[in-house]
């Protein structure tokens, strides 16, 4: 298939409607947030409710059968689509957020030791912080930072800097969340192994955006979300190498992850993956997410890859160009351009924006830590996806060259 | 004083002139002598301390200081003009307009003077806590007072 943004338009009702922001035609910029969904996501969750309702694992008929063939169906294409081995390695969480808490509660907090270290960078997202400082807080252990180059990269060396002998765990995402830097995660495994320590990699960024391949980069975790892949929300993934995910507790527990239990406390939980899976799941969520991959699947991943490059390259082009704008990630691999407007706070560029129909984030975007690193307290974040035309970032590059009128938007 | 019919352009110059030259923006040099009270936004960078003098049933000084968007700066400075010198009842009313006018609800024109250049504010739902966080923390300020 030739791979045509404007064709693959035509798949999603928030484009092809015709759907307004503020009087204007929708420039939806905001893709490392969540993205729209394609008419064969919308409609696999709807036969979930129209023809195939029914919970899993639970009952002896024909309907229940089917909805476990339709979980299992999903694992499989999750394993594909990411590289996994085997099926029993993909493990459904509500999302990313979901997945590094289970990691950080499950594995984590179990096995670490106080003086044992985890180890981050200050370009995470806060999903990616948060649950290891409680990790901190439970085990006594701590929690460090390897150093980002100048213009915000992770790097091998500075990897291999910053192991220690207390180093247990490294967790870092492929490609980060403000800048889009794309983090040399086969070589950074490489170098976690030789010393022992695990590789935890969040993939909300990256995984929606190039091929992943968990076997081939040898990482031991991988998180992500379905709702920035043209999935539903609520539905994510924890991928974990099946050795680990043996070892690791359920975060939750309850209904469906129990062999048995007793009344004097003993239970037994079931193996991986269902030990993870308490409680019914979100069955709409992991049949929508199958249609989702699938979707991406048709369209190829190396050709999303290569044609949100080009898009990128031509935003930090166009936007340039205005000379009315400071970017602050012109050589990042990612489909994210963060920047400021001259003169304009981050919020006020982002509402003047929002008065043009164009979505953007503006804020900290949940990586604080960052913030500190760049040197300014807030940053606009335009990020694209396969269906974002040249056209929305030239609606953007002329928003921005009118950046000095941002109070319009209030007149 | 006149009614205030306020074009665009008097509005934005109004805004833009309190964001880059507030005037009471810093801390107090005697902030023992004050109420302070703290406020921050979900979803904007806004994050300030305010800092309100009340002395012989008027209000004496307000200040305030911390990182602020542009909304929420001018608007802020703009509540501390009206503030200051006015008794506790009347410092009520100005911000009870303030927060109809947003609301589009009626209002007093005449009691918001230079604020009338927040009367669009609705238009841009994502904004309003902005234009009204300093707004609400000294009202909250104001009620201590009463004890």
């Amino acid at each position: 298939m030739m791979f045509d943004p404007y064709v693959l338009r035509k798949d999603f009702p928030m484009i092809a409607n015709g759907i307004k922001m503020q009087g204007h035609p929708l420039i939806w910029l905001d893709n490392a947030s969540t993205t729209f969904k394609p008419y064969p996501v919308i409609k696999a969750v709807e036969r979930y409710y129209y023809e195939e309702t029914s919970n899993s694992h639970r009952g002896d008929y024909d309907l229940c059968f089917k909805m476990d063939q339709e979980v299992e169906r999903t694992r499989e294409t999750v394993a594909a689509f990411i590289g996994a081995k085997r099926p029993e390695e993909i493990v459904f969480t509500s999302g990313t957020t979901s997945s590094l808490n289970l990691l950080a509660f499950g594995y984590a907090s179990k096995y670490l030791k106080p003086g044992d270290e985890i180890l981050l960078t200050e370009a995470e997202h806060a999903s990616n912080v948060l649950p290891w400082y409680k990790v901190k807080e439970m085990t006594g252990c701590e929690v460090n930072f390897i150093p980002l180059t100048e213009e915000g990269r992770l790097t091998v060396e500075n990897v291999r800097k910053s192991l220690t002998e207390k180093t247990k765990i490294v967790s870092i995402a492929e490609v980060t969340n403000v800048l889009a830097y794309s983090a040399p995660i086969k070589e950074i495994a490489k170098i976690c192994h030789e010393n022992g320590i695990l590789l935890a990699v969040d993939g909300a960024q990256s995984v929606p955006h190039k091929k992943t391949d968990v076997a081939d980069s040898d990482v031991d975790f991988l998180s992500f979300s379905g709702h920035k892949l043209c999935g539903p929300t609520g539905i994510g993934v924890l991928y974990g190498k099946y050795s680990l995910l043996e070892k690791m507790d359920p975060f939750m527990t309850g209904g469906g992850n129990n062999a048995k239990f007793d009344m004097c406390g003993d239970a037994s939980f079931l193996a991986p993956p269902m030990r993870f899976e308490a409680g019914t799941q979100n069955l709409e969520g992991i049949i929508g997410l199958r249609a989702a991959i699938e979707y991406l699947q048709k369209i190829g991943m190396e050709e999303i890859e290569e044609y949100e490059k080009s898009l990128k390259k031509y935003a930090v082009e166009q936007i340039e160009k205005t000379g009315n704008a400071i970017i602050y990630n012109h050589d990042s691999e990612g489909p994210i351009v963060t920047f400021n407007v001259k003169d304009v706070f981050a919020q006020d560029a982002a509402t003047f924006f929002n008065s043009r129909g164009i979505a953007v984030r503006s804020g900290q975007h949940c990586a604080k830590i960052l913030m500190d690193f760049l040197g300014t307290v807030a940053t606009v974040r335009a990020s694209f996806y396969f269906y974002t035309t040249k056209e929305d970032i030239d609606a953007l590059a002329d928003a921005i060259a009118h950046g000095k009128e941002f109070l319009d938007a209030y007149f | 004083m006149p009614t205030f019919e306020l074009d665009p352009m008097m509005m934005r110059e109004i805004i833009m002139d309190h964001y880059a030259n507030p005037r009471h923006f810093g801390v107090p040099a005697k902030p023992e002598e004050y109420e302070k009270v703290h406020a921050d936004s979900d979803n904007c960078i806004d994050d300030f301390d305010l800092y309100l003098k009340y002395e012989n049933g008027k209000v004496t000084d307000a200040m305030f200081n911390g990182v602020a968007c542009t909304i929420s700066k001018a608007s802020t400075d703009i509540l501390c003009d009206l503030l200051i010198g006015k008794d506790k009842e009347k410092a009520f009313y100005i911000i009870d307009q303030f927060l109809a006018m947003i609301a589009e609800k009626p209002y007093d024109q005449e009691a918001l003077d230079e604020a009338l250049a927040f009367k669009n504010t609705g238009r841009q739902a994502g904004r309003i806590h902005c234009a009204t966080m300093g707004w609400t923390a000294m009202a909250e300020m104001l009620k201590k007072e009463d004890k």
